[in-house]
């Protein structure tokens, strides 16, 4: 019985899940299909022309002569059994095509967030400390900025300063194509990505700066703030030990609604650095109309996200001892 | 705090090494383009030609002044009557796999070319294939087809080995060697990382002595064209291919680190151009077409919007062919002529002040010689009487969409030549090749009995003299009559470091074969 009670609710959230996937394919199809112009038309132009007869060939042999309802009867099918298809214009199956560019993206896309969030936390908090000092406007101003520009403005700015007026990072990719070997080969990696993910980080730490400098400024209000500073704690002791904890609150769930954000974000940023992952995948695939590897991001995205927000759930429930006795 | 710093350190040396790694033997290339697969024979566009014509070998090759050279083939042979094209093989030729090259495979190779490759009427007179030894290849033609040799081209027609690519190995389009390729050319694919780069190295059992110089080609791919320019600049990349944009070309060649070769690959024949539908009223009334010529000053474009980093196009064909006609109609500026021109068309200025309002085309990509050109053009017609609405693509199949199902009145449009009228020039103005659908097609709907029969009769003119005749006049017909207003060849550059020697520099340009391709002491 006791065990049954904790699946029940288990089971119900993977449905619901199950669920939405499937609305999230369903419409993303249907939205796709909704764009001007088809693959083959993009295809056709990058040869430079063809006949009739073969433009013809590749409608059918890609199934785009068929009535939509009925490809998407088929691509239904197809994702239920872990089949993504195969990309009109990388010539690969598509799960082969995400698979290869899965790690570089997660790779950036938890730099960046750790990053952001360890930055962002630490300027938010410090700014809450003397929210009217000089400090706390600086941190306030530098904020607006990362958060107003446009990342890949921010992306090319960079570039610009640090691949090439100061040219100490590299300019594009994820590794020197002539690769070294051994420790050298992760350093090179390591270097690659510094500029790709300050700059997917910026509009972040923006974000989480300014979270944690309100919600610590709450927490700082609270009595039980002024019991631990009557006790005669150390200032650096209230402000990171015990405020700190409860102001992460809002940063928790802020981290897990954002990732599929961050996600889109790295569209942005993977293309301005050439960063071989999903998001210049998805860039890609748009331009191309390559329907079957953009509803395969899709999807993928559309799990990532639906993962982030039950890790946030967890997260949420080791941080803040009352939620682990409330029942979803 | 120890850690941080040693592998902080440690970064700036790997970026240091990084900087100084321009090894010997090796060339970084930078191109905007993926290559769906590697296969030139039922693949065409530049991103793919450009591997093929490495990896795989033809029967012949060409030089910068348009005379054909023997590559796999020893020697050619027409017959009198133009009937039949003889080919001598060399007999030391191997493919990348080791096996041997033979004439099988040479007829397999233009039987599957002619069957898959998007350029029609490349092979379409060839009757049928003859091998009466392992280095004899008889090719027996319909018709004459002087344009047979020039698609000898490396770039169009590659050599593929019948035991890889032949029927016995499923459908062609789905075969995995379109990936991992095998040919007999001077390089071999080692690795493609889709997308994101692709490295070649040497074929040491390359049949031409000593060639290729090279030991390994990378070419990265760079979907942004700022960060592929960065990466030049800064000397990432040892050498781009098909740099057209005139701003970037104007700025490179201020840089005393790189040489920007502009006289480059005058085969593939790349126009950029204002294409009229000359079925849409008042645009099929050729006076209407001519008066939008007059109204327009290609020399402005030419000097000032595009920087004189492009040629001028007089007309369909590019000037750098032995067939180009330069005595064609030049449709000075001349605002008098065009409004005489249209208030003879009948059409009148309304209350507003014009006569009518047209849609212009273009892609959102296509900046330069696009939307540029027409925002030009939108305030210079409007001086006679013509309202000209911008209509700019989010992306190129929306374009491809509209101009290819004759939505339009005007677009901006990039059309090559590919070598001879035959092979890139004739789809533009044959009646017979007004097909709805079909981009780059006849997408002007233009038609004209005798611009037809002029280019029948030339494409089986085997004597260069008449022929050139017989283009001439057609290019006179074309551009009085307008159906296109030519403005300027694409100036497909290649940018390389100074040191780098042996630029393919052919006729074919940067689709040719890089054997020679070499730093030089």
């Amino acid at each position: 019985m006791q065990t049954l009670r904790k699946l029940t609710p288990a089971f119900k959230r993977v449905l619901e899940a199950f669920g939405l996937v499937m609305a999230v394919v369903i419409l993303n199809f249907l939205l796709i299909q909704m764009a001007p112009g088809d693959p083959v038309e993009v295809i056709v132009g990058e040869m430079g022309g063809a006949s009739e007869e073969l433009i013809a060939q590749l409608r059918q042999q890609y199934g785009l002569d068929q009535p939509v309802l009925h490809q998407l009867g088929i691509y239904l099918g197809k994702v239920l059994t872990g089949d993504l298809g195969y990309s009109y214009y990388f010539n690969t199956p598509v799960l082969d095509l995400l698979l290869q560019r899965v790690p570089a993206t997660v790779l950036l896309c938890l730099s960046a967030l750790f990053v952001a969030v360890l930055v962002g936390t630490f300027a938010g908090a410090f700014s809450a400390r003397k929210p009217d000092g000089a400090g706390s406007h600086i941190v306030t101003v530098i904020s607006l900025v990362g958060y107003s520009a446009p990342v890949f403005w921010i992306g090319m700015m960079l570039l610009i300063l640090f691949a090439s007026v100061w040219p100490i990072f590299p300019v594009a990719g994820m590794q020197s194509l002539r690769k070294p070997s051994g420790f050298a080969y992760y350093l090179d990696i390591l270097h690659h990505l510094v500029l790709p993910t300050i700059t997917l980080a910026m509009i972040y730490i923006a974000y989480y700066s300014r979270l944690a400098r309100t919600s610590m400024i709450e927490v700082l209000g609270q009595d039980y703030i002024r019991t631990a500073r009557a006790k005669g704690l150390p200032e650096n002791k209230v402000i990171w030990k015990h405020a700190l904890r409860n102001g992460l609150i809002p940063i928790v769930t802020m981290v897990g609604l954002q990732f599929g954000q961050l996600f889109a974000g790295a569209v942005l940023v993977e293309t301005v650095f050439n960063w071989p992952g999903l998001g210049r995948l998805a860039y890609e695939s748009i331009l191309r109309r390559d329907y079957p590897t953009l509803l395969g991001i899709l999807l993928f995205s559309a799990v990532l996200v639906m993962i982030a927000n039950l890790l946030t759930d967890i997260a949420y429930r080791r941080i803040d001892p009352r939620m682990r006795k409330a029942r979803t | 705090m120890k850690h941080w710093k040693s592998l902080l350190a440690a970064t700036c040396m790997a970026a240091l090494s990084a900087g100084s790694a321009m090894a010997e033997g090796s060339v970084v290339i930078g191109s905007t383009g993926v290559p769906r697969h590697f296969n030139g024979a039922i693949q065409s566009g530049i991103f793919t030609f450009m591997p093929s014509s490495n990896i795989y070998a033809s029967p012949l090759r060409y030089s910068d002044s348009w005379e054909p050279e023997p590559y796999v083939a020893e020697s050619w042979e027409t017959s009198e009557d133009g009937l039949t094209v003889t080919l001598k093989l060399r007999d030391d030729v191997t493919f990348h796999d080791g096996e041997p090259l033979t004439s099988a495979d040479v007829k397999f190779s233009i039987e599957t070319i002619k069957a898959n490759h998007p350029f029609k009427t490349m092979l379409a007179p060839v009757a049928s294939v003859d091998t009466p030894d392992d280095t004899t290849v008889v090719i027996h033609l319909d018709h004459p087809h002087p344009a047979l040799l020039l698609a000898m081209s490396p770039v169009l027609m590659p050599i593929l080995p019948e035991h890889v690519y032949g029927p016995e190995n499923g459908d062609i389009q789905q075969n995995p060697a379109n990936l991992k390729p095998i040919g007999a050319g001077p390089f071999k694919l080692e690795e493609y990382k889709q997308g994101e780069y692709y490295k070649m190295v040497k074929n040491e059992d390359f049949f031409i002595e000593g060639k290729p110089i090279l030991d390994e080609v990378y070419v990265q791919i760079f979907p942004d064209t700022n960060s592929l320019m960065l990466a030049l600049e800064r000397g990432d990349l040892d050498m781009v291919p098909f740099v057209s944009s005139p701003r970037e070309l104007k700025r490179l060649s201020g840089n005393s680190d790189l040489v920007v070769d502009s006289d480059l690959g005058q085969a593939i024949g790349p126009i950029n151009w204002l294409a009229y539908n000359t079925r849409k009223a008042p645009l099929d009334d050729v006076r209407v077409r001519k008066a939008i010529n007059y109204a327009i000053d290609r020399d402005f474009i030419l000097k000032a919007l595009l920087q004189g980093q492009a040629p001028v196009a007089p007309g369909p064909i590019v000037p750098g062919s032995p067939l180009a006609n330069a005595g064609v109609e030049n449709y000075d500026l001349d605002l008098d002529k065009a409004n005489a021109l249209l208030d003879e068309a009948g059409l009148a200025p309304g209350a507003d002040g014009l006569r009518f309002t047209i849609t212009a085309d273009t892609t959102a990509a296509n900046e330069e010689m696009g939307r540029n050109v027409l925002e030009y053009m939108k305030s210079q017609l409007r001086k006679v009487g013509i309202g000209v609405e911008l209509r700019i693509a989010p992306d190129f199949p929306t374009w491809a969409g509209r101009i290819s199902s004759h939505d339009f009145d005007v677009t901006m449009d990039q059309v090559f030549n590919w070598g001879d009228p035959v092979i890139g020039v004739n789809r533009t103005y044959m009646s017979s090749n007004i097909r709805e659908g079909v981009i780059w097609s006849n997408t002007q709907q233009y038609s004209n009995a005798k611009v037809d029969e002029l280019l029948e009769k030339a494409a089986l003119e085997t004597d260069q003299e008449k022929r050139k005749a017989l283009y001439d006049e057609f290019q006179e017909i074309v551009v009085d009559e307008s159906p296109i207003y030519f403005i300027n060849v694409i100036p497909y550059a290649t940018v390389y470091k100074k040191g780098l020697a042996g630029v393919p520099d052919g006729i074919w340009g940067a689709v040719s074969p890089m054997d020679d391709l070499h730093w030089a002491e």
